[in-house]
């Protein structure tokens, strides 16, 4: 069986997946919570809330989920969600961590699919159980530990994505901040490639780099940014899945934004 | 809800001005790069940044604050759509509308300010001259074109004047910044309180009648505040260009550049005294003719914008929404153009969220027969040309948006600048102080009270007046007080200042600590109602009593600071910890500061 597209670039065009719907042998995975997935969802898709992936996200649990959704080893997946491309970004970045290989972001949400005029159903497809092997890939994930080892190096540039504002008022000292916002355009879930190399020009980071993002707490945010910028080949990119709630109740050092009250400029 | 699905809409309005230049979001991010690499010192850059629209952000380096120009007031649908993108992306998911028609970004990534020019560039904006010594946003009254007192529409000779200036050789290197103010008639304006203001006149000149202005000169708020003078009787037209050339051409000459507090205009015009000023004026106008008229033009364009009602969204058998009646009375204002009316849209000291700028958009599509908004003076929107059948079913859309807030013609809604969220040169929190007195205003109905409403109050979080505290009928500017070993935030309160056509700079008459400034207003107010002529309106009152010409129980400012004296006085920190701090603080309140550049 052919890999979906010729490169290793982990994010898939909605046209190519599109053209590919019918080929079964794809496992498409819609991540919205069931109700929305049973009011219709992309042909073939099977879903997968995010929250039975968050409840245990341990490599046993995550090659049972894979197993259960008739994913074995070699099986071209496919993910999508209706949340900006962040919690797909998370189950894509479980299944590499587990060491599937052929698995990809759908580069637009499932309300931009549809837009597009897409196909969707709310047919949903059997599912025959596979067996998935666990080979843990550890270079794609950063913990705490490993973080508070590494974030003085020169070459580590840590990037938070939560929004400005929460930024401001804690984050991990050195941490740079690239909303989670920024990371997308118009009609697609990511910035085009050389959208994102100007960014990351403009902020002087190296692609050389390595580069660990956090986000808020579970990993999605930045897990879209993980994806935002393995889509323009930067070879060391750590996702730091546990992110702000777990360096925070391990009472890590927090830096802030002083003397400015920033929050009152806010609407919201 | 009244809103039914409805054919596909017209295709968005196009402004007539696209004011983006491209290169210039590149050359910013090259700037940038060599900034930090230390290739371009420190004050070369500022002012670099100043002219590109980005000023600096409290206490920091890595942030900046983007005023984006908005000519006139004009934007377009797609533009705020625009804006609320970039303010999820770059900046802090909110917008701020300032009170001289710009739009600013806060807390903005210096390193990203060049990715938002280029998103300017998309939806033809700019920011460039936005800050710094520059022709800063030529501003015209949001009513101009549908404001009943007014003798022609001045937009097009706003936009004009903008286009000349922006850019042009003239303009990059005054002694300070420089601003023009179009209005459509005294009350909707503020033409007295800045360098050049306009007010349009019609006169008949040899049987025939000529379009014109009536031009103040020298006018401006900021740590020493001035009222404009006229140039003359009447201005035709045809002398628009040549007087601003002249005006500019004399303040570049010889204004003061070195004295970086007392350069504006208005220090040149005080110290060479009026007459001096405006011969300088008259005589360098006729040179300026004799020598470019063949050259210089304006490009007014004086076409009519299209006016089309979108098709009707009301379902005429809805019922009365909630509260629209108070929202009507104090939000709408009625046009020149019969069934049709401005309505203004109030946000809270000028912050508006993405969403809340994405819903104003569609509104605008769906209820505007002009198709675009108009930025107004006060922090806030005018959504003009609805219809009177369109009202209600609009005022929902409002309401579910979170953009219906009442008072916006009123004095419950207070101006307040960015203060200590983001301005260096901060001592208090001033633009939170401003939504908190308008929540009370609010909850006390005050907003529909007519004799409150041509009140104002503006709060300034230093001397600087950036919230134009001096033409409030109840104005504050931010400072710190003392007492005993504790320092708490101190506001001083003027009365009574006013920018319609006898202006007048508020009167200092007390300093209140900010945790009483809601306190002291409400004693004000009753010491109003109690002491009122019945027709009186509070500013009218306030007026006589600063004055001195009240002859009821309070004949002057000294009354007034007697009956406030008691509210006032410290307490112990024991007593009342919260005395002592800020509003939006949990600490006790210290002074910072950081290097301003309004000079810059
Ligand atoms: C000595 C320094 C400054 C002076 C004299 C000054 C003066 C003014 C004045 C007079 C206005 C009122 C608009 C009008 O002209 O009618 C204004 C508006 C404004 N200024 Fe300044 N300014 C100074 C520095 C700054 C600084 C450092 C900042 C912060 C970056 C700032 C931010 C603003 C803002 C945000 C507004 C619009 C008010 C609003 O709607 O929030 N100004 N300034
Ligand atoms: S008045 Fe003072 S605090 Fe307010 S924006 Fe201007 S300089 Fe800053």
């Amino acid at each position: 069986m052919c890999s979906m597209i010729d490169s290793d670039m982990p994010i898939i065009n909605s046209k190519i997946l599109r053209e590919k719907l019918q080929e079964n042998s794809i496992r498409i995975i819609d991540v919205r919570r069931d109700q929305e997935y049973q009011q219709g969802h992309i042909t073939n898709a099977v879903n997968l809330p995010l929250a039975k992936l968050l409840n245990d996200d341990s490599p046993e649990s995550i090659q049972k989920i894979a197993q259960d959704l008739g994913i074995s080893n070699d099986t071209p997946v496919v993910v999508y969600d209706d949340t900006f491309g962040a919690l797909s970004s998370r189950v894509v970045w479980a299944l590499q961590y587990i060491g599937h290989k052929d698995v990809k972001l759908l580069d637009v949400t499932f309300s931009q699919w549809k837009d597009l005029g897409y196909e969707i159903s709310t047919e949903v497809p059997e599912i025959e159980p596979a067996t998935h092997s666990v080979k843990i890939n550890p270079e794609i994930m950063a913990t705490a530990e490993y973080l508070e080892k590494v974030k003085e190096n020169k070459n580590v540039v840590i990037i938070d994505n939560r929004e400005r504002l929460n930024y401001l008022e804690q984050h991990i000292p050195g941490a740079i901040n690239i909303p989670y916002r920024t990371l997308a355009t118009d009609g697609k879930i990511l910035r085009t490639k050389e959208g994102m190399k100007t960014l990351l020009k403009n902020r002087g980071i190296s692609e050389d780099a390595e580069i660990i993002t956090y986000c808020g707490s579970v990993g999605t945010l930045s897990g879209l940014a993980y994806y935002a910028l393995k889509s323009i080949g930067i070879p060391n990119v750590k996702l730091y899945v546990h992110s702000f709630k777990e360096w925070k109740s391990l009472e890590k050092p927090i830096d802030k934004q002083e003397n400015a009250n920033y929050w009152d400029l806010s609407a919201e | 809800m009244a809103q039914q699905l409805r054919p596909s809409k017209p295709a968005d309005k196009q402004p007539k001005i696209d004011w983006s230049r491209r290169q210039e979001a590149e050359n910013f991010a090259e700037t940038v790069k060599l900034f930090r690499q230390g290739k371009i010192d420190h004050d070369m850059f500022r002012r670099y940044r100043l002219q590109h629209g980005a000023y600096g952000t409290r206490m920091t380096d890595d942030y900046a604050m983007v005023r984006i120009k908005v000519p006139a007031g004009q934007i377009y649908p797609y533009q705020l759509e625009k804006i609320a993108q970039l303010s999820e992306m770059y900046s802090i998911g909110s917008a701020h509308f300032s009170t001289r028609e710009n739009i600013q970004l806060h807390w903005v990534i210096l390193e990203d300010v060049s990715e938002i020019m280029q998103s300017l560039a998309d939806v033809g904006m700019t920011s460039r001259e936005a800050c710094g010594n520059t022709v800063r946003n030529v501003m015209c009254s949001p009513l101009s074109g549908v404001c009943k007192d007014e003798i022609f529409d001045a937009t097009p000779y706003a936009l004009a004047i903008a286009r000349f200036m922006l850019r042009n050789p003239i303009c990059q290197g005054l002694p300070r910044k420089f601003k023009f103010n179009f209005t459509c008639c005294e009350k909707h304006g503020m033409i007295r309180i800045v360098d050049v203001g306009l007010l349009p006149q019609i006169k008949e000149i040899d049987g025939e009648k000529r379009k014109g202005f009536k031009i103040f000169l020298g006018g401006g708020l900021g740590n020493r505040s001035f009222v404009g003078h006229q140039l003359e009787d009447f201005t035709p037209v045809e002398d628009l260009l040549y007087t601003s050339m002249a005006v500019i051409r004399i303040f570049d000459r010889m204004g003061d550049r070195k004295n970086l507090s007392r350069n504006r205009m208005r220090y040149l015009v005080n110290d060479l005294g009026w007459e001096k000023f405006q011969n300088l004026v008259l005589k360098e106008r006729a040179v300026v003719k004799a020598t470019q008229s063949v050259i210089v033009k304006l490009n007014i364009d004086e076409s009519a914008n299209e006016i089309q009602r979108p098709i009707s969204v009301s379902d005429e058998s809805a019922s009365v929404p909630d509260g629209f009646a108070r929202w009507q009375k104090t939000n709408v204002e009625k046009q020149s153009q019969s069934g049709f009316n401005s309505v203004f849209i109030g946000l809270e000291a000028g912050d508006i969220t993405a969403n809340q700028l994405r819903s104003v958009a569609e509104i605008i599509r769906d209820y505007s027969a002009e198709g675009f908004a108009r930025n107004g003076f006060s922090q806030n929107i005018v959504i003009r040309y609805v219809h009177d059948d369109d009202l209600k079913s609009m005022y929902s859309r409002l309401i579910e948006n979170g953009l219906a807030k009442t008072g916006s013609l009123t004095m419950a809604s207070a101006v307040g600048c960015s203060g200590t969220t983001s301005c260096n040169l901060a001592l208090t929190n001033s633009h939170r102080l401003a939504k908190e007195v308008q929540r009370k205003f609010l909850e006390l109905n005050f907003d529909e009270d007519d004799d409150l409403r041509d009140s104002t109050i503006k709060i300034s979080g230093c001397p600087n007046s950036c919230g134009q505290h001096q033409i409030a009928t109840i104005g504050f500017y931010g400072g710190g007080g003392r007492h005993e070993s504790n320092m708490f935030p101190n506001y001083t309160m003027s009365l009574g200042g006013k920018f319609d056509e006898d202006s007048m700079l508020g009167h200092h008459t007390a300093r209140v600590p900010v945790k009483r400034i809601i306190p002291v207003i409400l004693k004000i107010i009753e010491l109003f109602k109690e002491n009122k002529q019945p027709d009186d309106t509070l500013a009218k009152w306030i007026d006589r009593v600063v004055k001195g010409n009240e002859s009821s129980k309070i004949t002057g400012v000294e009354d007034i600071k007697k009956e406030i004296a008691p509210l006032i006085a410290p307490p112990k920190v024991e007593d009342e910890p919260d005395f002592y701090m800020d509003y939006g603080s949990d600490t006790n309140y210290h002074t910072v500061t950081g290097k301003g550049e309004c000079a810059a």
